[in-house]
């Protein structure tokens, strides 16, 4: 729910601070802004002299029976036209050209800082909200820019120059004229108040709406079952009603507004009617100068009704860029040093120095919170470890540490006698090939999911890495081979398959150092052949820490790592360890004895894909 | 489109006196407004002609009169035709969430909620658009056309028929630019939500992204794609630069047409200066009603699309009713179940086989087996949830859809696997099943799922909000709150699907003790995963692959030597790692 709240939250109309900064990204197309204020001042004076040729039409020609100078006047009002058009045209198209120009420097700036942030911060943002930020909050600033700024200006213009124009014709009457202004903008300020009071009121019973749905969506089942349907419909019938109210408040601003600024425009005309034919009378103004007056005082309030409009662009700008500037806000907490250490060629040792660690945000985790525990142990280069233990052991977390996805609160992880912290952070990922349990395909084709973005993998290097995973087969089988297209996280691709194409993705970077978290689902038989052996060969020649899941791939190590409670509680081989008959003996005989009978040639346990409970 | 809209037709029925009404303001605004033309006409003639002062005052007087009356009608017009269709949005959204109400879970497997809120926020809002806007500016583009057409026609036939000849073109041009505008900006929102697809896979897998130091090839990737975004964009916008300078470039054109044409006619005599400048303030009064035509075609067709989608929402019957099987008279539940020989498979898949399994009132029942053996399935089937086929499932003797779906489910309590609460009180979200209750009752309920403890320390007690704006619980807090919440309810069946999973095994033991006294006498089914949960059970079920593999208490379980005897082997070294 808070999201929501937090989402619709509408701050100030205006914020000198944020427009300072939100300023700052229209410098770059200055040049742009000035031509399109060009043409807005221009247009603005153009529109100007319309009622003027229509004054000059009347008085000099219509009234002194002057066919062949109308000609003339309709000519100049037709040129008028023309250069209207392309001046309007112009304009749009520079101050729209301008607002893609800005979104997409936002765009990019926005996604480049979270490619930067660290997971932690990923771990308490969900994807849904910082997806808003990219799209919507950007779309809102792009009304400001594109739609909203330049307007305004050719608004204030328009005014600007009708002023001028009626002054010059007659100043008297003018003024008279002027006398309706402060009524119009005292009911648009008004009308503005209550207009923005209950846009508030609609967007908060909007939100209320959505996530009264996304619950009682979600939880239908329960409202079945616990007989609540008719109150649930009470509820949303009450929430439904407020958003109704809530749009009458707002039916009744702009139903009120829109009448008494015609009362108003048309009050204004009045005056002019009586004013100004009184002069007529006396002959101190031409017929055609009260025709232009009246023409001119329909145009007059229009730009003044529109500013009024674009209130609300404003409001919605403002409350998108404080949040885009929150997000851009966020610090970087783990960066590369500024002079970081050099790699280069590494051997590929790895040792944790009394490293404890917490997600908790507090400087004195309490014993419950810390998740490792004075982890100390040392990787020789090349050889393989495998982590063992009970679920909560902090295995995933260790993984975490070593790429620095987190930073240690006390101790040190070093990679070949190197603080990783003094390291390159692109540097020292770049030592590592990492699969992960669950393996994530990206949406693209086959190539590019093992490839990703590197551009000096090519594509012998791809197909042997394909063939070293024993992933070839397969891939050869698809119609369009390496170009075949996989979608939506791979949901076309079996288990087993995205497990290879996670190792051929490994091996085709050719990483120092395997990370490799063991997923724990069944594969058939063939399956966990191939894995089996694709596993051995992206192990050979590379310093490998894995998360074993496998009973194969634990006896494979060199040595295993037994962590419990945070804590490494033993280190050994296979057998040694069983001798212990500790942490290790019981977990043998919890997780991995079943396997036994499983090696092959024996058949694995029966494992339909579709089988029982429905999600 | 006209078949999309039907089902919109009893609603708008509903209001047809306020629309009457709506339009008749329409009408007499429209109809009040031509006056005002009219009088600038004989004022200026008359001042042409060189009037008397007394004169002078009598006609802006009019005007203002002509604007006073036309603003209440203009009022009454927005306030009824726009205030209808925010009554007419309130029905929709209300009987479409009613419909919701009723349809099974079956339904909510295959839609999303994301979808299905979005239906009942925008596409409900795109119908209120074309019920509201849409009707009000057809109304009222009709009724000013035909007003102002048959007053500039009596002034000047042929100056009236040549300065519109632009204006059908400011129809056309707004039609053709707009299915070009509408095309491209299509291919501009299929790009985006390319854009916006790539940006949460980056997002969810950022942990990929980081490992394999793609972060720059990322905003490569990210970058070429809005680039050519832009440049889409940019295709639209050249269309889009022209379109309202194009607009007013047409209609401008009228205004030379009569400027100049209406200007010989003054001269030659055949019109007076006030109906030249009458006729350009008809002129400009059909303008608005132009552009507004294509706008509104335009809200005509988005509004019929969403009502379109709307109606694959009521049209979906709901499937589990009470039918004509069902008894009014059907005798309380007392919590004996049987189910015979049942088979159930669910979009084809079989997930139940020939289960036969009897639970007498009192028993306490234990399912063990395997993720994806068919356990939450068999006990959904007994609040129907799903539907079991006709004979096969039976409480009390009776088929169970011959009790009224209401009184089957008021007798049952349930704790779902994942314990869903909602963002009110604890106390509200415990008295969630029931129309009435007091403090101790809600008091004695959490004494039972052991969480009374817990809430005194929350900080305010049972009146804590439950989520975000409230406090975040545990997981095993939440479903000592689910327990309560079926305990309330006083049920004559309880079914604890998993619903001990993150409560510690000492307060397990002493909730299941507990409910060992409030369950006297009723039937209590649990599924669980832990030895610890089920040794106590009157009757153990192991369920394999959709079928009962092993059956019987746990020392007959153990003697078996099977998947039950293997479990608590497991469930003993568990114990014995927490210790080390």
């Amino acid at each position: 729910m808070a999201s929501f709240h937090e989402e619709e939250a509408l701050g100030k109309a205006y914020d000198h601070r944020l427009m300072v900064r939100l300023l700052a990204y229209v410098r770059p197309y200055w040049l742009l802004v000035g031509a399109a204020l060009l043409c807005i001042l221009i247009s603005a004076g153009l529109a100007a002299i319309q009622p003027f040729l229509t004054k000059v039409a009347i008085d000099r020609y219509i009234l002194q029976h002057n066919p062949g100078g109308l000609r003339w006047i309709g000519l100049l009002f037709l040129a008028v036209l023309t250069v209207g058009f392309v001046l309007q045209f112009a304009q749009t198209v520079m101050t729209q050209w301008m607002g893609q120009r800005i979104m997409y420097d936002i765009r990019v700036e926005i996604f480049s800082h979270l490619q930067r942030l660290q997971l932690k911060f990923f771990d308490k943002n969900p994807v849904g909200r910082l997806m808003t930020r990219v799209t919507t909050d950007v779309d809102a600033l792009n009304e400001l820019f594109a739609s909203g700024l330049v307007t305004v200006f050719g608004d204030l213009l328009t005014l600007l120059a009708i002023m001028v124009v009626i002054l010059e014709l007659n100043w008297r009457l003018a003024l008279l004229t002027f006398t309706v202004v402060p009524l119009i903008i005292m009911t648009t300020t008004v009308f503005r108040r209550k207009a923005r009071q209950s846009y508030r009121d609609v967007r908060a019973a909007v939100a209320r709406i959505s996530a009264f749905l996304q619950e009682h969506v979600s939880g239908m089942s329960v409202i079945q079952l616990f007989n609540r349907e008719h109150r649930s419909f009470q509820q949303f019938d009450e929430i439904n009603e407020r958003h109704r109210k809530a749009n009458y408040d707002s039916i009744l601003a702009y139903a009120v507004f829109y009448p008494v600024v015609e009362i108003l425009g048309s009050t204004a005309v009045a005056l002019i009617i009586w004013y100004g034919g009184h002069e007529v009378l006396k002959n101190i103004l031409t017929m055609g100068t009260l025709v232009a007056f009246i023409q001119y005082s329909q145009r007059f309030f229009r730009p003044i009704q529109d500013l009024s409009e674009k209130y609300n662009i404003l409001q919605a700008a403002m409350a998108s860029s404080e949040r885009i500037f929150k997000l851009l806000d966020t610090p970087v907490t783990i960066a590369s040093p500024k002079e970081p250490g050099i790699a280069g060629e590494i051997r590929g040792e790895i040792e944790f120095q009394h490293a404890w660690f917490s997600y908790s945000d507090s400087a004195t985790p309490t014993d419950e919170e810390w998740v490792l525990k004075d982890i100390s142990f040392k990787v020789k280069p090349g050889e393989s470890v495998a982590i063992v233990g009970h679920t909560g052991a902090g295995k995933t977390t260790l993984m975490s540490l070593l790429q620095r996805f987190y930073d240690l609160n006390r101790g040190a992880i070093l990679l070949d006698g190197l603080d990783i912290r003094n390291l390159d952070l692109g540097d020292l990922r770049c030592q590592y090939g990492v699969v992960l349990q669950d393996v994530f395909i990206f949406s693209g084709t086959v190539e590019s999911n093992i490839r990703l973005g590197t551009e000096w993998i090519d594509e012998e290097q791809i197909q042997n890495a394909a063939v070293d995973v024993n992933l070839y087969d397969f891939i050869r089988e698809l119609p369009n081979g390496f170009k075949e297209e996989v979608r939506e996280r791979g949901h076309t691709l079996s288990v087993g398959q995205k497990q290879l194409m996670a190792f051929a993705r490994a091996l085709a970077h050719d990483p120092k150092i395997l990370i490799l978290d063991e997923a724990t689902s069944s594969v058939d038989t063939e399956t966990e052949l191939k894995i089996r052996e694709a596993l051995a060969r992206l192990m050979r020649g590379r310093t490998s820490i894995i998360i074993a899941h496998r009973l194969s791939t634990i006896q494979n190590c060199d040595r295993i790592i037994v962590m419990h409670k945070g804590q490494v509680r033993e280190i050994g081989n296979h057998q040694e360890l069983l001798a212990r008959r500790g942490i290790y003996y019981r977990l043998y005989q919890l997780q991995y004895r079943d396997q036994e009978d499983r090696v092959p040639p024996a058949t694995a346990l029966p494992n339909p894909a579709y089988e029982g409970n429905i999600p | 489109m006209s078949e999309n809209l039907k089902p919109l037709w009893p609603y708008v029925k509903r209001y047809r006196r306020r629309i009457a009404l709506g339009f008749v303001c329409v009408i007499v605004t429209n109809a009040v407004g031509m006056a005002f033309p009219w009088v600038l006409k004989v004022a200026i003639d008359d001042l042409v002609r060189a009037l008397t002062t007394e004169k002078l005052l009598k006609y802006p007087l009019m005007l203002i009169g002509i604007t006073l009356v036309q603003a209440v009608f203009r009022f009454s017009m927005r306030w009824v035709l726009i205030g209808i269709s925010r009554d007419i949005e309130y029905d929709l959204r209300n009987d479409l969430f009613s419909h919701l109400l009723k349809l099974s879970t079956r339904f909510y497997h295959h839609n999303r909620t994301g979808d299905l809120m979005s239906k009942a926020t925008n596409d409900v809002a795109a119908v209120r658009m074309l019920v509201g806007p849409g009707i009000m500016y057809t109304a009222n583009t009709v009724v000013a056309t035909v007003l102002a057409l048959a007053i500039m026609l009596h002034l000047d036939s042929r100056l009236t028929l040549l300065a519109l000849l632009p204006l059908p073109l400011v129809s056309v041009a707004m039609r053709y630019l707009g299915s070009l505008i509408h095309d491209r900006f299509e291919k501009i929102q299929a790009m985006f939500s390319d854009i916006s697809a790539r940006v949460q896979e980056n997002l969810s897998g950022i942990r990929v992204v980081k490992s394999f130091c793609q972060e720059d090839a990322e905003i490569e990737t990210f970058k070429r794609m809005n680039r050519e975004y832009v440049e889409k964009n940019l295709g639209l916008i050249r269309i889009w630069g022209t379109f309202y300078p194009s607009l007013e470039f047409l209609i401008g054109l009228a205004f030379v047409v009569v400027l100049w044409l209406g200007g010989l006619q003054v001269i030659s005599g055949r019109i007076s200066l006030g109906s030249f400048v009458a006729f350009n303030t008809y002129l400009g009064m059909l303008v608005w009603p132009m552009i507004a035509f294509g706008w509104v075609v335009n809200l005509v067709e988005r509004g019929a699309a969403s009502m379109g989608r709307i109606n694959v929402i009521f049209v979906t019957p709901a499937d589990i009713v009470d039918n004509d099987v069902t008894l009014s008279d059907a005798p309380p539940i007392r919590g004996d179940i049987e189910f015979r020989n049942l088979t159930f498979a669910y979009d084809g898949h079989p997930i139940l086989r020939n289960i036969n399994l009897r639970i007498s009132r009192g028993q306490r029942v234990a399912i063990v087996g395997h993720t994806g053996s068919g356990k939450s399935t068999l006990v959904q089937l007994i609040p129907r949830l799903y539907d079991a086929p006709p004979g096969t499932l039976f409480v009390d003797g009776r088929d169970i859809r011959e009790y009224p779906l209401e009184a089957l489910r008021s007798a049952i309590g349930y704790v779902p696997q994942e314990t869903f609460l909602f963002s009110e009180t604890v106390a509200e979200n415990i008295s969630f099943g029931v129309t009435h209750t007091t403090a101790e009752e809600i008091q004695r309920v959490a004494e039972v799922s052991h969480l009374h403890a817990d809430v005194r320390e929350f900080p305010k007690q049972f009146e804590t909000l439950v989520g975000e704006r409230g406090i975040t619980l545990s997981g095993g807090q939440k479903q000592r709150t689910a327990i309560s919440r079926a305990v309330l309810r006083d049920p004559k069946i309880l079914i604890l699907d998993d619903a001990l999973s993150s409560v510690d095994t000492d307060t397990e033991e002493r909730i299941l003790r507990e409910l060992d006294v409030v369950m006297r006498n009723r039937t209590s089914i649990l599924i669980s995963h832990r030895v610890s949960t089920v040794k106590n059970a009157d009757q153990i079920v192991v369920l394999h692959q959709g079928q009962i593999a092993e059956q019987g208490t746990h020392q007959e379980l153990l003697a078996h030597e099977g998947y039950y005897a293997d479990l608590y082997r497991k469930q003993l070294l568990e114990e014995e790692l927490e210790q080390i």
